[in-house]
């Protein structure tokens, strides 16, 4: 973490251009004192203490470009609807990609394990950047039946950012619901259930999606914190004032106060799914357990 | 299962519903005004801020000495009621309102102007508008720290009421610089209470803290959603206010903003997208405004570089651009070619300046300057910042010094701040500009392209043109004036460091309802005078 937010500081204080140069000019005077105000003066390892040591006690300071704002309020502003956006394109994601797989590992070899396998390719390899303006050209621009930008303010608003950021991940978590399942559609227990003559569907999502959804589960972590970082992409796409967006407006605005505080925020999400992903997934997988107590 | 389709109805719904806001109709009825005010404002600290977007809101909150008048270029009495100017036009005094009060009804005094002044003054406190004072005696050098004692500046409080301002010499727009928000009062002990006379980042201007003497008060400010003012009943004019309240909408998304204003959720459209305007134009023609504004979008010309240096050459450049193919078929926003930098005003100033488009004589003299059919000449770098008008419109000029000229000129969009840095270090050739005067005065343009200023930036200096602008300053008559910023103009278009291209127009819809909203230059719309007809 501590990296992060080195490597991040000086990378922000490296860009051309400071957070109080504006279209009209100030004096030389007025820069030298808004700097000194903000201690932009100092030596960048002095600031970058400065800025630790304030951080360690929540304090994340104040926003350069909104005077009066501090970055913590900022982020809380925006945070709520990143949040909002993250949950709802990680439960498309689920049942999309969980549907897909299933219905994928009952036919293999045949079309309808083909298709879904496909497009779920096709969902892995285009990033949301390309996916979002398709998504707003065909829906928004053809046939005007989805607003194109805004969160919460027109009804509808929420599907195609939603979809655009939950694609990626539905067409992984096919793919791994799909191996999850095959793996454990061809286990004993299966074949004992099937010949017990219990009914396909209890037999699929009772006994094998158990198992089956396991490295799904798995990746659920990781997929989270990627969608906080997604966010930053598709905030911007529809304009949704996240803290996606924020972070993209801080960096134009070199409001390095700002830039700081989402970047700490941001990894600290990664680090704290991963980490609940992994004690998740050891929990749940006795295999994995048992390596744990061996050691 | 159940379970799972249960939940799965609960988040579409949730994800399909929108947030309640207002529409027009039930605004029309409460006297409510629903502005599109394009993005969220930086601040509202009216010392602090410098943007069009914190004007709209400020001066809804505040009121200076002098108000925009809104049919006009001039201003009309504000806070102060009157005002005398001595013969030797340094001397102001201003009567101050006797039922002029702040919102929690402290009486409105001439020291606190006096304290609001020294505030946007101070050093420590930052301000990027305290030029808008610098016509006061010794306000420069206060600000810049060379003189520490603020009572040598030029104000006073000579009794509560009577406010006593001393320049450093006749200057005819002083007036309407106090139209403007960087010099509205503050209130001293509201300011004092929230961290002092420098404190940046103080909390007076949220709502539960902020105390104002404008025709609203601060009610509610949601970042990124919505700043609502209501009727400030202790406002001195508070009977003819006809709005009972103003909500201004941060939607910085030109698509959004059309979505509310056609479904009715705001009484205005701040900006038409470029593809709508003709649509818009045709459709609704009483609720589309085509509005000339004082600004300008010019090239900027490094001057200290050769061959830019030579003004034949920059006068070929320019000869060589078409301005009305480019407003008609490139911006194509209801613009108009520039002739001159200062957009003209037929009523006051209108400077006889032209820029035509003469291919051949581009040619002649480039050859003259040594580039015959651009032979020999250098290519060189158009800078802007990244942005697809900017974009457009450089590819145009691109083409048309290409095709007449011979001159190659490669485009490079760089992001705002490293277009801005560049621009200050002087890391160019030509860059595009472009400028909004904060008054209108032919003075808040051409006062830019005096030697060393720090908005000139091309290092163009010519003595005759300062000395002109130094004449105008002290002239006697109106008359003089404008005849010394004429000639000025005329230097600045025969000499060139800056090829002005078009002067902006405000292109924007306002629904029928809206009255007392009039077309002006500086698309200052008054509040007080603004009602909701149904």
């Amino acid at each position: 973490m501590l990296v992060v937010i080195s490597a991040t500081f000086f990378m922000v204080h490296a860009a051309p251009g400071g957070p109080f140069d504006d279209d009209r000019v100030a004096s030389p005077e007025i820069i030298k004192q808004l700097n000194e105000t903000y201690n932009l003066n100092d030596p960048l390892i002095s600031q970058l203490g400065n800025y630790l040591f304030n951080a360690l006690q929540g304090d994340f300071g104040p926003s350069y470009k909104y005077p009066g704002r501090t970055v913590s309020e900022l982020i809380a502003s925006g945070l709520p609807i990143t949040a909002e956006l993250a949950f709802y394109s990680v439960l498309f994601a689920l049942l999309l990609g969980i549907l897909s797989g299933i219905i994928a590992s009952l036919n293999p070899g045949k079309f309808l394990d083909h298709f879904p396998m496909s497009v779920s390719m096709i969902g892995i390899c285009v990033p949301s950047i390309i996916l979002g303006p398709i998504l707003i050209l065909i829906f928004g621009i053809w046939f005007e039946i989805l607003p194109v930008s805004g969160w919460g303010e027109f009804s509808g608003d929420k599907i195609l950012p939603t979809i655009t950021l939950g694609s990626a991940y539905a067409a992984i978590f096919a793919r791994l619901t799909r191996g999850g399942m095959l793996e454990i559609l061809a286990q004993d227990f299966i074949r004992t259930a099937r010949a017990k003559g219990l009914n396909e569907t209890r037999v699929v999502f009772f006994h094998a999606l158990r198992g089956g959804i396991m490295p799904t589960i798995g990746f659920l972590g990781p997929a989270i914190a990627g969608l906080f970082a997604g966010s930053f992409v598709v905030e911007t796409i529809f304009q949704i004032n996240g803290i996606g967006r924020y972070y993209v407006q801080a960096a134009f605005n070199r409001d390095y106060t700002l830039i700081l505080g989402i970047s700490v925020l941001i990894t600290f999400f990664t680090l704290t799914f991963v980490l609940f992903s992994d004690i998740l997934a050891t929990y749940l997988n006795p295999r994995l357990r048992e390596k744990g107590s061996m050691n | 299962m159940k379970k799972i389709t249960l939940l799965l109805i609960i988040f579409v719904i949730l994800g399909c519903s929108s947030q309640e806001s207002l529409d027009v109709e039930s605004a029309n009825k409460q006297g409510i005004l629903l502005l599109d005010n394009g993005t969220e404002p930086q601040g509202l600290d009216p010392h602090i801020v410098t943007g069009v977007t914190e004007h709209k809101i400020i001066i809804a909150l505040f009121e200076g000495l002098t108000m925009q008048n809104p049919q006009g270029e001039g201003v009309i009495p504000g806070a102060a009621e009157s005002w005398t100017i001595s013969s030797n036009g340094k001397e102001l005094l201003f009567r101050i309102r006797d039922d002029a009060v702040w919102s929690n009804g402290d009486p409105l005094t001439a020291e606190d102007f006096v304290y609001s002044w020294r505030r946007i003054l101070t050093p420590a406190l930052g301000s990027k508008y305290p030029d808008m004072l610098y016509a006061v005696k010794n306000a420069e050098e206060f600000n810049k720290g060379l003189i520490k004692n603020f009572d040598q500046v030029g104000v006073e409080a000579i009794d509560e009421k009577v406010l006593k301002v001393t320049l450093k010499t006749k200057t005819p727009f002083f007036l309407k610089q106090l139209a403007h928000y960087a010099t509205f009062p503050v209130h001293p002990n509201t300011i004092e209470k929230f961290g002092g006379i420098s404190n940046r980042d103080s909390q007076w201007t949220r709502p539960a803290n902020m105390i104002s003497n404008g025709p609203f008060t601060l009610t509610e400010w949601s970042i990124n959603k919505v700043i609502k003012v209501t009727k400030n009943e202790r406002y001195w004019d508070s009977d003819n206010l006809k709005l009972n309240g103003i909500h201004f909408l941060p939607i910085d998304n030109e698509s959004t903003a059309d979505r509310y204003y056609r479904s009715g959720k705001t009484h205005n459209l701040n900006i038409i997208q470029t593809e709508k305007i003709s649509k818009y134009q045709n459709e609704f023609p009483n609720e589309f405004k085509l509005e000339k504004y004082f600004g300008t979008y010019y090239y900027r010309i490094n001057t200290d570089i050769a061959p830019l240096n030579n003004i034949k050459v920059r006068k070929a450049l320019s000869l060589a651009i078409d301005r009305e193919v480019i407003v008609d078929r490139v911006t194509k926003g209801g613009q108009k070619p520039a002739y001159s930098f200062t957009p003209p005003s037929k009523n006051y100033y209108d400077p006889p300046t032209s820029l035509p488009h003469d291919p051949s004589l581009a040619r002649k003299l480039l050859a003259e300057a040594g580039f015959p059919n651009g032979n020999g000449f250098p290519e060189f770098e158009l800078l802007y910042n990244t942005n697809e008008g900017h974009q457009k419109i450089a590819q145009a000029i691109q083409q048309f010094w290409l095709k007449e000229l011979g001159i190659k000129v490669t485009l490079t969009n760089v992001d705002w701040k490293v277009y801005l840095d560049r621009q200050s270090q002087g890391e160019f050739e030509i860059t595009r500009a472009g400028w909004i005067g904060d008054y209108v005065d032919p003075n808040s343009f051409l006062d830019m392209m005096v030697t060393d200023r720090g908005n000139n930036m091309t290092g163009w200096s010519n003595t005759q043109y300062d000395d002109y602008l130094t004449k105008a300053a002290f002239s006697e008559s109106e008359k003089d004036r404008i005849n010394y910023f004429t000639e000025a103009e005329k230097i600045l278009m025969d000499e060139l460091p800056i090829i002005p291209i078009y002067t902006y127009t405000r292109v924007y819809m306002l629904r029928e309802e809206v009255k007392g909203w009039f077309p002006n230059m500086l698309d200052t719309h008054p509040y007080q005078f603004i009602s909701l007809e149904d």
